[in-house]
């Protein structure tokens, strides 16, 4: 019996210790915001939060979260620094297909809670391990930048 | 009207004033959270999943098939269990649905075994046993050249222009002929979202689900694998993660593989591939060579030119003959040649399929041809650009296929744009200075000139596609879209429902515009060829102003509205002659790069754009397009490779084939030129494939600049730099 936290609840599951945190995820929990778009760790579409740290749950076999915290898009989604991110990728135009956005918004967040005031370069940088093939990241980039003004002082609080 | 002012009170009324000004996307909700459901986060009772056996082989002949024993519950689905013919409805009945007799490349599906446990299923994949005798594939381009004339190698040809007696003559009054070969690569799509579709049984339908871009295309496919009434299938889009063209035929196959099994197992069929095997199996950019000859006088000026083109088909032709017709009108670019020949070939390889990605074609050619122009102005002695624009074409010039550019058209006031934006001359300068201080790093500029025809090659539009859009207005006064078009990430559910709502005065929260499903909308045509916004927009513009006239409050109204043809020189096929498109959209690029000699590492350093598609009908959208485009096209030129050995793809992963990170690409300059077009919708035409196509021929030329040396092929890796720098230091040295 693996237990863990997942979105703030105490949560268990039987699944075997080498099934995959993305599938847990999806198919137990039925969290679809955790997207598979290549499941080896190369695209970022699965990101979650493991203990506050972004990782691809693709790469992440369930016996080793264990008495971890796990937040996915869905845990977030209540959150001001969530809607902040939400109103930004809509006025920067950040999402087109969409697929890549769950992650690229816990990338995002992940990015601004260490880095509340990031150059240009530190954005590319924070989400160079998301792929998106529809928007050049441009406009993502904007999107970042736009809630960090935004949220000026809310993202270091935790 | 102020039955409308009525029931739109309490809704805060979008300002619509300049269709341009952008309004908040009609989906972004349910992306950003990620709770819009894909394909594959969709889950039914009795659904079981499918997996495909392939075939391991290049080319060879299916002896014997031998099945494991299946656990219950476990089914084996091939060629016996297709109610009606074996192909995969294209325009050519060459595509097997399970392969039976035949096999003609590494990937071709034979069989699927259908089941609850998708980790079963691999297991039993494992233990299938097919006997194959296998024959001489052809594994490369070069080598269907080679073997052209061959029966069944040649797939599609097409031959037009000037008289080759005329050339001849030309050529011998020549100061010199220029020939050049150029080959460019495959590209793969690489849509975030892998490919995905669901056959739902239904005792008396078949419904398939998935990521697509043309329902209707599935649907004929579907009447014709399953051998069934009208009423019998229905294709409904799922929300689709990125599409390029990838997702305009291949799914296709997909859907009737999961039709045919859900028909024989009565139950609903998953079939979602994962990113090896979506990287292996489905179809890509066709490579492509392309030859250039051309005749010039003692100053450089161009007398006659011949052109060339290959096109890798793979295994089957698919719609590698519509790309072959694409790639042709656009072999001589944008320019006024005078003397212009050209042909054309699709050839058969025992490869992937090659199919649709944005540009179907277009992109090779550009490459080509701007490469060539390239080339050209450095014996001219004449700056690139300024070669290029005695040549350009001008509103009233013939097309290469004796039709006419009618429109006005505003590239030279783009490209002086960008020369002052850019300060050209004044940078080429200081470049030539950087360059002659600095060993290793070595800066160029480079720029590109494009069009894309807009919407299908010839007659398509009014032969084939024969598009009908519908609005339903309900008795609350929302107007729903009735079309087949698919948003695949490129807004049409937002940039459609504004037309519609300008036109009615409507609040644009009150036009809906759900995921389409054949039982409700008319074929409009699918969402392929940047005609979706030009011909639906258009269609959609004039039912809504039809509803206008005849809106009544409280009852509900429907208004059908069919596709009208602009009068034109009609296009013969055969002679390959007329109009080849009611309209152009246009572009210039300039990129400036740096190069690492040590590492052939190549950095972009700036990149603008200068566009012109009619008229903008969501800004933020159109730098969506053209930021997304542009970065595609880049790559293309210089960043992604995918090769193919022995017939098989060797890229099985997205870091192997390298599509770019947010670190590769750089903010992007753009501007977009107004230039109404009568019948498009509010004077827009198509954007989606043009952003594309101006990246790969302006890096080229960036790195050219650059290094002072010509290439003959994309992408420009660094592989290929270190390869010429070595070379020219040989020939220096």
């Amino acid at each position: 019996m693996i237990k863990f936290t997942l979105n703030g609840k105490r949560v268990e599951t039987d699944a075997p210790a080498t099934v995959r945190l993305l599938d847990l995820l999806r198919d137990e929990f039925e969290l679809i915001g955790t997207k598979e778009g290549c499941g080896e760790g190369e695209c970022g579409a699965c990101s979650v939060f493991v203990n506050k740290l972004l990782q691809n749950s693709c790469l992440i076999p369930i016996g080793s979260i264990d008495g971890t915290d796990i937040q996915t898009i869905e845990g977030i989604m209540e959150t001001e620094q969530f809607k902040i991110l939400d109103e930004s990728y809509s006025i920067a135009g950040g999402v087109q297909c969409g697929y890549c956005i769950p992650g690229m918004v816990m990338a995002s967040a992940a990015l601004l809670s260490k880095n509340p005031h990031p150059s240009e370069a530190d954005i590319r940088e924070g989400i160079s391990g998301n792929l998106c093939r529809c928007t050049g990241y441009n406009m993502i980039v904007d999107a970042i930048n736009l809630a960090a003004k935004k949220g000026d002082g809310l993202w270091q609080r935790k | 009207m102020p039955a409308l002012k009525n029931e739109s009170k309490g809704v805060a009324a979008m300002n619509l004033k300049d269709i341009s000004t952008s309004v908040p996307k009609k989906d972004h909700s349910g992306k950003v959270s990620g709770q819009l459901a894909y394909i594959s986060d969709v889950k039914l009772e009795n659904m079981v999943f499918g997996v495909l056996y392939r075939s391991p082989i290049a080319y060879g002949k299916i002896i014997s098939i031998q099945l494991p024993n299946l656990p219950e519950g476990y089914e084996a689905v091939g060629a016996e269990q297709i109610p009606g013919p074996n192909y995969v409805k294209i325009i050519k009945e060459d595509q097997p649905i399970f392969a039976n007799e035949w096999v003609n490349y590494i990937g071709e599906p034979i069989l699927m075994l259908v089941g609850k446990d998708l980790n079963i299923l691999y297991g039993l994949l494992d233990e299938v046993n097919i006997e194959f005798e296998e024959h001489q594939a052809i594994y490369t381009l070069d080598e269907a050249i080679k073997q052209k004339s061959t029966s069944g190698v040649n797939m599609a040809s097409y031959e037009f222009g000037e008289s080759l007696e005329i050339i001849s003559a030309i050529e011998q009054g020549a100061h010199q002929i220029i020939e050049e070969e150029y080959d460019t690569g495959y590209q793969e799509h690489v849509y975030l979202e892998p490919q995905g579709m669901l056959g739902i049984y239904k005792e008396d339908e078949i419904e398939v689900q998935g990521s697509m871009q043309c329902l209707y295309y599935i649907k004929n496919a579907l009447l014709n694998a399953l051998a069934c009434g009208d009423d019998e299938v229905r294709v409904v889009q799922s929300p689709t993660g990125g599409g390029f063209g990838g997702k305009e035929e291949f799914p296709s196959m997909m859907a009737c593989h999961v039709a045919v099994a859900a028909k024989a197992v009565k139950k609903s069929v998953m079939l979602v591939f994962d990113r090896s095997e979506d990287m292996v199996v489905t179809t890509k950019r066709h490579p492509a060579k392309l030859k250039h000859r051309t005749a010039l006088d003692k100053e450089g000026n161009i007398l006659s030119m011949c052109v060339d083109i290959f096109l890798d088909g793979g295994a089957n032709v698919g719609l590698s003959s519509v790309v072959l017709q694409r790639a042709l009108i656009n072999s001589a670019g944008v320019y006024n040649i005078p003397h212009f020949h050209a042909k054309g070939y699709v050839l058969k390889t025992n490869t992937v399929p090659n199919g649709a990605f944005r540009g179907f074609g277009a992109p090779q050619s550009f490459a080509g041809i701007e490469s060539h122009m390239g080339h050209l102005s450095k014996l001219a002695n004449i700056d690139p650009l300024e070669y290029k624009r005695k040549y350009l074409v001008k509103q009233g010039d013939p097309t290469i296929t004796k039709g006419k550019f009618r429109d006005p058209i505003l590239m030279e006031d783009m490209i002086m744009d960008l020369l002052n934006a850019t300060q050209y001359k004044k940078k080429k300068g200081e470049f030539h200075r950087f360059n002659q201080q600095n060993q290793r790093f070595k800066k160029g500029i480079g720029t590109s000139l494009f069009l894309h025809g807009c919407g299908f090659t010839g007659s398509g539009e009014r032969d084939h596609i024969k598009a009908t859009v519908k609005l339903v207005k309900s008795k609350d006064g929302k107007v729903s879209l009735k079309i087949s078009n698919s948003d695949m990430g490129q807004g049409i559910l937002t940039t459609l429902s504004k037309i519609v709502a300008k036109e009615l005065n409507l609040p644009y929260e009150q036009i809906l515009y759900p995921y389409p499903d054949t039982k409700e909308v008319p074929d409009s045509g699918p969402t392929v060829a940047s005609r979706t916004t030009m011909i639906v927009g258009k269609l959609l513009e004039r039912a809504a102003k039809k509803l206008k006239d005849q809106w009544q409050i409280g009852v509900e109204q429907e208004v059908i509205e069919h596709y009208v043809h602009r009068e034109m020189i009609p296009w013969d096929e055969k002679t390959f002659t007329g109009d080849a498109y009611p309209a152009y959209s246009w572009g210039v690029n300039f990129v400036e790069v740096e190069v690492d000699t040590l590492t052939g590492n190549v950095k972009l350093e700036r990149v603008y754009g200068n566009y012109e598609v009619g008229k903008v009908i969501d800004d933020r959208i159109m730098k969506g397009q053209i930021d997304g485009g542009l970065a595609q096209g880049l790559a293309f030129g210089y960043l992604e490779k995918m090769t193919s050995k022995q017939g098989r793809i060797q890229q099985k992963s997205i870091s192997d084939y390298g599509p770019p990170t947010s670190l590769d690409v750089v903010p992007i300059e753009s501007k977009v030129f107004d230039n109404p077009y009568a019948d498009g919708p509010y004077g827009a035409k198509g954007a989606g494939e043009l952003t594309l196509i101006g990246g790969a021929p302006a890096v080229q030329a960036a790195i050219e600049d650059a290094l002072q040396t010509s290439f003959r092929q994309i992408p420009i890796t660094p592989e290929v730099i270190i390869e010429s720098l070595w070379m020219k230091e040989g020939e220096e040295g």
